[in-house]
């Protein structure tokens, strides 16, 4: 059985809560992959997951220039996905993205971890806070 | 190695006796893959279970593998009357989920002391051993068994059990049309990895389509649903399973009529689950 492949049942229902939502999320998966983003998201980067598809979340965030409000670049380690992921507690911060269709965009994001069991972390679950 | 199963309870949430459920049956899930009368792997503990347990004695079984997929009553509630717990010469391993905060020892002890039976566990007098699950793969006898969590109300299991030869996809509450089945790539399938490629899959068909409507969010597949997840996994030959207690043999049949018409013809032709059928995979 090919269970490397499969998507833990956490991640299938959060990707379900997160296409239902009008609020901007995406589901990343325990290694950092980006396993998917709704159309509110796709509204706020600029474009399609359909023309994403699945990639390092790191590598994708980076694309969007995160920097402070006062323009000062935000360390990977400081982002809120990073610390969600790296640390498996919830983050929250304010900060500006510069989205794939050259929109400059103040947003909060929160990113808060997934555990199937409490000693098995799946993924995290980011929503993006339009101001 | 071949698979031979034997089919003892496929009713679904609650048992239903009676003149027009003769043919397939009135006893809740419970499936055993024979292996011998030294050793019995048993998939559920619905009622379908007792007379299990009265046939496994007979043949003197003494070890016994017990895999649950989940602990709502129609698949546990035979545990209670299953002979082989009542003799001191059993052994019983218990597989099954774990709750997110309980271990299925705790979960299962439950359903086993006053106000809802008569007697406390401690009262049993076969060794008992649980084990919780979704863990490793589970091996003996030339049978591998994969377990993983399924898309059903409460942490629920489907398991997959593999020779060198054959395997068997055992999801009798399962609803994966809750998530996406048709458009979804098979990892994003709730069950897919269990099922995928699977000569014999035992599927949830409890509703007819114009059922689901008014019972999605319940945990159960329609024909239709069964049908189209059979198709994206990939798997040999669909067995319809855990029938809706009010239908009758009769309308049963008119169900499978249903899930052939759905399969077409460039497919082995779904067919019913029935008490006492045997199944051997080659």
């Amino acid at each position: 059985m090919d269970t490397q492949r499969q998507k833990h049942l956490v991640l299938i229902l959060a990707r379900e809560f997160a296409s239902s939502l009008s609020t901007p999320a995406l589901v990343a998966d325990a290694r950092g992959y980006l396993l998917f983003y709704n159309e509110a998201a796709e509204a706020v980067v600029g474009r399609r997951f359909a023309e994403t598809g699945e990639m390092p979340l790191e590598d994708w965030l980076a694309t969007f220039e995160p920097r402070t409000v006062a323009s000062e670049p935000i360390p990977p380690e400081n982002r809120p996905a990073r610390i969600a992921l790296d640390e498996r507690r919830p983050s929250h911060l304010r900060y500006v993205v510069t989205s794939a269709d050259g929109v400059e965009r103040e947003i909060e994001v929160t990113a808060f971890p997934l555990f199937a069991h409490t000693d098995q972390f799946v993924g995290i679950v980011v929503i993006f806070w339009r101001s | 190695m071949a698979l031979r199963l034997k089919i003892w309870g496929c009713r679904g949430s609650v048992p239903a006796p009676g003149p027009q459920t003769v043919t397939h049956g009135g006893n809740t899930s419970c499936v055993e893959v024979m292996l011998g009368d030294e050793e019995a792997l048993v998939l559920d503990a619905g009622t379908g279970i007792r007379a299990l347990g009265v046939d496994l004695l007979r043949r003197g079984t003494r070890r016994i593998h017990l895999f649950l997929t989940h602990l709502h009553l129609d698949h546990v509630e035979g545990l209670r009357f299953f002979a082989p717990i009542w003799d001191e010469g059993v052994t019983l391993e218990v597989w099954g989920p774990r709750s997110p905060v309980l271990g299925l020892r705790e979960r299962i002890l439950r359903a086993f002391s006053p106000p809802l039976f008569p007697l406390d566990f401690r009262d049993v007098p076969a060794r008992v051993v649980f084990h919780d699950l979704p863990a490793g793969p589970w091996q003996a006898d030339g049978i591998s068994l994969f377990s993983d969590l399924v898309l059903h109300p409460g942490p629920t299991l489907g398991f997959r059990l593999e020779t060198g030869s054959s395997t068997l996809a055992y999801l009798p509450d399962h609803e994966p049309a809750l998530t996406g089945i048709a458009g979804r790539s098979t990892d994003w399938i709730s069950g897919g990895a269990l099922a995928a490629g699977a000569d014999l899959l035992l599927h949830d068909a409890q509703f007819l389509d114009e059922e689901y409507d008014a019972k999605i969010g319940w945990g159960h597949s329609s024909v239709d649903d069964a049908v189209a997840f059979s198709r994206a996994v990939d798997a040999r030959r669909l067995v319809l399973f855990h029938h809706e207690p009010d239908r009758s043999d009769q309308a049963l049949e008119s169900l499978e009529d249903r899930a052939r018409e759905l399969t077409g013809d460039d497919r082995l032709p779904p067919m019913l689950a029935r008490e006492g059928m045997v199944v051997e995979l080659n």
